[in-house]
């Protein structure tokens, strides 16, 4: 025992003089995607039967680029009357038109959409990070494509619905009120409007109040790809706006993915009504690391879970559970990565972590450290600097955590990781079902049986073996628990817009 | 001891993609090119041609020393890389000039020979006054799973090596997986070689990014638990100047400041020093200078 104690004590003082020093005479220079090309209006009004509208009372508010502070546009904040008419417009265009034509003509106009989408991918990916924060290297190569995607992938299912309900003859709802989260806004605006048109529904969608432009840009799209009016009308505004939609009887189904507080709220008041729902709220993902794992890939893998787009993601990997025998490798691998991490402009190519989406998120990630920190928590923050302006929270990786931490239980929805350690398969599944969520989770191991035990026990909508945040147009996603309801993309997506 | 119990899970989809997103770093401007200055200070010009000729490794001497005639502010290269019957001719051409002499050895490319072959070869190498013994491992040996043997063969020349230090060519090519290129480095590394490099050149692929982040991170491992560097040489297939900024941007991010001068990297490379010229060129005029300006060695 004595020896062992020794033997670390060696090791220690081996490990203080091998410190890697990234402070390199070699800097990368700045690399900043241009903003020359991409048109913006410096009004947005909503999107109604086709049109551009002004509301009903002229009601605007500014929409923040979060890494400046600068207003990039104003947006129109839709009331209960422009709802109305965005309610009655939908439902008109499905009575009249697209619940006439055939899924093929549907479909048409869909793959239209999706190559649209790829013609103005740079245009759309510089939109959504000056307005929300992301990373261009992230919108750019992840958001947009991924957008386009999910149109190409569901146009190619409207008229096969038949084969997707064997047996059946699948017929659309009508209406989808549809509201999306600020985290991915052009993405959340595919997931959710693909599927529902190629289903034949029609859509009221409203975006998230701090990221409503692409949305905007995606109704532009919409009126280039000329699908017939009505069809998809998008009303910005906040959550009075949203819950006028929740609430309208002329809509069929909800489609929410927000916070879970929100999506409980959404729950009662659509408790004994006719509409359909489906929710995909928080999470609070593990994310598993066994001794036996390929420790620099599993590095790589906390580090796309936790720290992709700034830690905004339902789905991170925000609860790490490491092997206690390779505990001490993997913090430290794990500190050496994260100092590599470049943190700032995210117009940046080589930026990898942006700016926080709002002032508000920034306050609430903030107060949540200062909780780990009086919770007795270790914290490492690589010692980075941040930009003077704008919204910013270096990456940050708690240990000395337990389950009873409140930076283990709640949602923080930012760059920051909690990291326990376990012993036995069965400690771990234990800890990591001890939550109210269940959205996703990840298990890094070199057995394939491992695998397929413990993910077979972790309850939770979506589990990656020796990857994470993978995300494709014909996989099902959705939660277990507070996480949601009903699952969006893949041949499951469709299901709740349809009755059969 | 039991090499075998070494053997790491490398897992090929994750380095390929942690690989994937290096070379989304976009290195502009003043960054390039102090980056292409620093490439062409890690160049190992080599040239391992049976037909090779006194003349030929006086030129590729002359043009170690200074790369470009007509081109100002040029290092250096750090080395020239024949093999040992031209060694004599190389030190004699590079004296006094601080490019080093390397050469390669241990019945090179192959490394099917006797022992005592090989023994001899390297202390010929250094008696003629190579300052490098680049040496291949026996891949024949290593992939029966006499990971003892080619320890053993690999601290035997580095005693015959001397002052001189010695590059342990791993032959990547050979190996089949990265979780055998992991070891190779590993065994390698224990056994005491001074610099991994992944290829001879004679085999593709010969060095590629994926091979060379798995050596990096075996490099790195080393460090942690000792403190002690082992220097890095891709060689074979790089060929120009967008390539090799990518390694150095792996080196940057996995090794960091230390590694990034040519006591610790090195490219083994001869086409890739025109590439950096005419690059170099651009950044100055702004536009291409066609290729017959730059001596082809």
């Amino acid at each position: 025992m004595e020896k062992t104690k020794t033997q670390n004590k060696e090791l220690t003082s081996e490990e203080q003089k091998a410190e890697i020093n990234f402070k390199t005479d070699w800097q990368y220079a700045a690399s900043p995607e241009s903003t020359d090309h991409i048109q913006l209006k410096k009004k947005y009004d909503l999107f109604i039967n086709g049109k551009f509208v002004a509301p009903a009372k002229p009601k605007y508010f500014d929409s923040i680029n979060p890494s400046t502070e600068e207003k990039i546009a104003e947006v129109a904040e839709a009331d209960e009357a422009d709802v109305n008419k965005a309610v009655k417009a939908a439902r008109d265009a499905y009575k009249g038109k697209w619940s006439k034509i055939s899924a093929s003509e549907r479909a048409k106009y869909m793959f239209r959409i999706a190559r649209i989408i790829q013609e103005k991918a740079r245009e759309l990916a510089v939109i959504e990070t000056m307005d929300g924060g992301k990373p261009i290297r992230e919108s750019r190569d992840i958001d947009i494509p991924l957008a386009a995607a999910h149109f190409f992938y569901y146009a190619g299912w409207a008229d096969k619905l038949n084969y997707a309900v064997p047996g059946k003859t699948p017929k659309p709802l009508g209406v989808a009120g549809q509201i999306i989260p600020w985290n991915f806004p052009l993405l959340m605006a595919a997931w959710k409007i693909a599927p529902a048109l190629a289903t034949g529904n029609t859509v009221v969608l409203k975006p998230a109040e701090t990221t409503s432009l692409t949305a905007l840009k995606l109704a532009e799209i919409i009126q280039e790809a000329d699908l017939p009016p009505g069809v998809v009308n998008i009303v910005t505004g906040a959550g009075k706006t949203g819950s006028l939609i929740v609430n309208h009887p002329g809509v069929d189904k909800i489609a929410f993915t927000g916070s879970t507080d929100i999506g409980k709220l959404i729950q009662k008041s659509l408790a004994g009504t006719h509409k359909k729902y489906t929710l995909e709220l928080g999470g609070k993902a593990a994310n598993i690391i066994f001794e036996d794992a390929s420790i620099d890939q599993a590095v790589e893998g906390i580090v796309n879970g936790i720290f992709f787009n700034q830690g905004h993601v339902c789905c991170a990997g925000s609860r790490l559970f490491v092997q206690e025998s390779v505990f001490e490798i993997v913090m430290r691998k794990l500190k050496d990565r994260i100092a590599t991490l470049v943190v700032g402009n995210p117009l940046d190519k080589n930026t990898d972590i942006g700016a926080i989406n709002s002032k508000a998120q920034l306050d609430k990630i903030s107060e949540y450290h200062s909780i780990g920190l009086k919770e007795g928590a270790e914290c490492y923050q690589p010692a980075c600097e941040v930009p003077s302006k704008g919204y910013w929270f270096r990456p940050t990786v708690f240990w000395n955590v337990s389950q009873a931490s409140r930076i283990v239980q709640e949602e923080i929805f930012g760059p920051v990781l909690t990291v326990q350690t376990f012993r036995t398969i069965q400690e771990v599944v234990e800890k990591a079902n001890n939550t109210p969520y269940g959205l996703s989770g990840g298990i890094w191991t070199d057995k394939g049986s491992k695998i397929f035990k413990v993910s077979g026990e972790l309850k939770a909508g979506v589990v990656w073996a020796n990857t994470f945040n993978k995300f494709d147009p014909t996989s099902p996603f959705g939660g277990y628990k507070e996480s949601g309801i009903g699952r969006e993309g893949g041949l499951h997506g469709l299901m709740p817009y349809l009755q059969y | 001891m039991n090499y075998h119990l070494l053997k790491k899970p490398i897992d090929q989809v994750g380095v390929e993609e942690r690989v994937a997103r290096f070379k989304t770093r976009s290195i502009k401007k003043q960054s390039k090119v102090q980056a292409m200055k620093l490439a062409l200070s890690m160049l190992d010009l080599t040239t391992l041609e049976g037909k090779d000729s006194p003349n030929k490794v006086k030129q590729i001497c002359a043009k170690a020393i200074k790369p470009c005639e007509w081109m100002h502010d040029l290092p250096s290269v750090a080395a020239v890389c024949v093999y040992p019957n031209h060694v004599r001719t190389a030190t004699t051409a590079l004296k006094g000039s601080g490019v080093k002499v390397a050469s390669v050895s241990t019945a090179f490319p192959s490394g099917n020979a006797p022992m005592k072959v090989k023994i001899e070869d390297t202390k010929f190498a250094v008696e003629e006054g190579a300052d490098e013994i680049d040496m291949v491992i026996s891949r024949g040996k290593f992939l029966a799973g006499e990971y003892n043997f080619v320890h053993d063969e690999i601290a035997t020349i580095k005693e015959a090596c001397g002052k001189s230090h010695l590059k342990v060519i791993l032959e990547t090519g050979e190996l089949e997986s990265y979780e055998n290129v992991r070891l190779a480095s590993d065994i390698a590394i224990l056994a005491g070689a001074d610099f991994i490099k992944t290829s001879t050149g004679k085999i593709e692929p010969a060095a590629t990014l994926p091979v060379t982040l798995v050596m990096l991170e075996a490099i790195r491992d080393h460090f942690y638990a000792t403190g002690k560097m082992v220097g890095m040489k891709p060689a074979g297939g790089i060929r120009k100047e967008k390539e090799a900024l990518q390694y150095l941007v792996m080196v940057k991010e996995i090794l960091g400041e230390a590694w990034l001068n040519p006591n610790y990297f090195r490219f083994g490379a001869s086409t890739l020093a025109n590439d950096l010229l005419m690059q170099l060129q651009k950044e100055v005029t702004g536009h291409y200078q066609s290729l017959d300006y730059f001596s082809i060695d």
